[in-house]
């Protein structure tokens, strides 16, 4: 055993609940993610040496609220000589202590850290730190920046949220529709860092997609009762099942219709099935996570890529369409057109996306024309648009794929 | 990565393996508290060897063993699936698992990382990988499933 790894494996069982319940105690998210970053410090140093403690949650809350109330007595010093008058007691420190936070705590914490006055990486980065438990160079590590980089960004938002004096508690239920699925967003954010990118440290990055796939599951456990919290666990559990088999033996991708479906993960997939399920039966009407995972659930359900329940996706891609209207979705519903109405219909469908400005930069708009292209016969064109596309890619394994397939499309096109 | 997580009793205890109605309850509240944090994949416990069979094989027979497996050193009597960072944090997980002190029985939970196709590294060719997958299929294809 790795004296290290079992010091950050503790911190990381414990360190939301011991953050959320600082909070409660100093009223200051940054300043008691700051005690329990020293009392981690404090652990770093001595467990190697004298052994991880029987209690090792109990130990750190210990720690870090003795250190969090030496702050508080000095900040008091303070106010008493400079600002007498003004100095309102802050509360006690309630005894039940740390170590002791709530569900209720942790959830406030969620939606801190996620909250809209910071910017989508902060939110990202102070995520995993706060409640994922990553130390600052894991976080690093996985995003493909300098240790320094994270750490200015954790220190910047920390003092955001202090001076917009965020307020520690879960939204009221008029606003958690929209902070929730904002909470969502940077779940599926960290989650899609760690899955779409083959660029990297192939490992780390995984690693970043099963620690979103995680705190997707903590909020499962923290808001039952939320359809789309499920909704992305599943559609996470099931995009994660497809890991081993979506990288061939050099690291390059492999696509849904040729990945070996023997080798997907079929606890994930029935961990997520179950978790759509769970979504389904809450009785609201579905949102988007909800959607996109029963379209991935298709997929998993098909034990051959010929099986593939067409008319099925296509009518979920019909719901998605509504719920999220952006070109990606269209064009991801094109494919399904394709398997249903035919190469003619879902050229016409994607060729209708071309003039978006936002489609411009996309390889991958490329890539599907120029497949539908190619069924049509029109391998010229198809091959002008595999280059096109394999300009815009932005890997390497991506770029040599679609110059592959260029290559072949040109071979086959009359001279 | 995903550990298996074996729990694991003497096989002369096993008459005595009967949990108390508090351990039950403990066990349940530690389930919850490792779905909670995200990392319970599966789980399950497993019926007493009294109704286990073997398939053994052996220098080229095979036969078939009904339990109860005396002779065995020690039995499986349930299993969980996790996934976690490390197999540190795998262990941190499992000593928090709750026991009875006063049951006199000597159990264990041992941890087993997964292979991942990764794991093979530069040995696992291509044509190793591809004998593999295709020996998958067919298994797969027998038994109706993929």
């Amino acid at each position: 055993m790795d004296a290290r790894r079992t010091v950050e494996a503790v911190w990381r069982m414990h360190s939301a609940r011991l953050v959320a319940s600082l909070t409660r105690l100093v009223h200051d998210v940054g300043l008691a993610e700051d005690v329990a970053q020293e009392a981690f410090l404090s652990a770093l140093a001595q467990w190697p040496r004298d052994g991880v403690p029987d209690e090792p949650a109990a130990w750190l809350a210990t720690v870090a609220r003795r250190r969090a109330i030496d702050l508080i007595r000095r900040e008091r010093l303070r106010d008493d000589r400079y600002a007498l008058l003004a100095a309102a007691p802050r509360d006690e420190p309630d005894d039940a202590g740390p170590g002791t936070a709530t569900d209720d705590d942790l959830l406030a914490l969620v939606f801190v850290a996620c909250h809209p006055v910071l910017s989508q990486q902060s939110r990202a980065a102070l995520t995993l730190r706060m409640v994922g438990g990553l130390t600052t160079d894991e976080i690093a590590r996985a995003f493909l920046v300098p240790d320094a980089t994270i750490g200015q960004r954790i220190s910047r938002a920390k003092r955001t949220l202090a001076e917009a004096e965020v307020p520690f508690a879960v939204p009221d239920a008029d606003a958690l529709p929209a902070r929730l699925s904002a909470v969502l967003e940077v779940v599926y954010l960290i989650f899609n860092e760690g899955y779409a990118a083959t660029s990297g440290d192939r490992w780390i990055r995984r690693d970043l997609a099963e620690q979103a796939v995680r705190l997707g599951r903590i909020l499962a456990g923290l808001m039952p009762r939320e359809p789309e919290v499920h909704g992305l666990v599943a559609l996470m559990e099931l995009q994660a099942s497809r890991f081993a088999a979506r990288t061939g033996p050099d690291g390059q991708p492999v696509l849904l219709p040729e990945q070996d479906r023997t080798r997907w993960d079929r606890t994930l997939v029935a961990h997520g099935l179950r978790a759509l399920a769970r979504a389904r039966t809450l009785g609201k009407p579905l949102g988007p996570y909800t959607v996109q995972a029963a379209i991935a659930a298709c997929h998993a359900r098909a034990a051959r890529y010929e099986e593939t329940d067409w008319e099925a996706i296509l009518a979920l891609y019909e719901a998605l369409t509504q719920l999220v209207p952006s070109p990606v979705t269209h064009l991801n519903r094109a494919v399904a057109v394709l398997h249903v109405d035919g190469p003619r219909v879902a050229l016409d469908a994607v060729d209708a996306l071309r003039g978006d400005p936002r489609m411009a930069r996309y390889h991958l708009l490329g890539a599907v024309r120029a497949d539908f292209l190619l069924r049509l016969g029109r391998h010229a064109e198809a091959a002008e648009e595999l280059e096109r596309a394999a300009g815009l890619a932005p890997t390497r394994h991506e770029r040599m794929m679609l110059m592959t397939r260029a290559a072949a499309a040109n071979q086959s096109a009359p001279r | 990565m995903k550990v298996m997580v074996l729990v694991k009793a003497a096989a002369a205890d096993e008459d005595r393996l009967a949990p108390s109605q508090e351990l039950l309850e403990a066990m349940g509240e530690y389930n919850e508290r490792l779905v909670k944090a995200g990392i319970m994949l599966d789980g399950g416990g497993l019926r007493p060897t009294a109704e286990a069979v073997e398939v053994v094989f052996e220098g080229g027979t095979t036969s078939v063993v009904d339990g109860p497996f005396t002779e065995a050193k020690e039995i499986i009597a349930g299993y969980w699936v996790w996934q976690v960072g490390s197999v540190e944090e795998a262990v941190e997980w499992a000593r928090q698992c709750p026991d009875d002190p006063n049951s006199g029985i000597r159990s264990s939970l041992e941890i087993r990382p997964f292979y991942e196709a990764e794991d093979f590294g530069e040995e696992y060719t291509p044509q190793r990988r591809e004998r593999d997958e295709r020996l998958a299929a067919e298994v797969a294809a027998q038994h109706g499933q993929s």
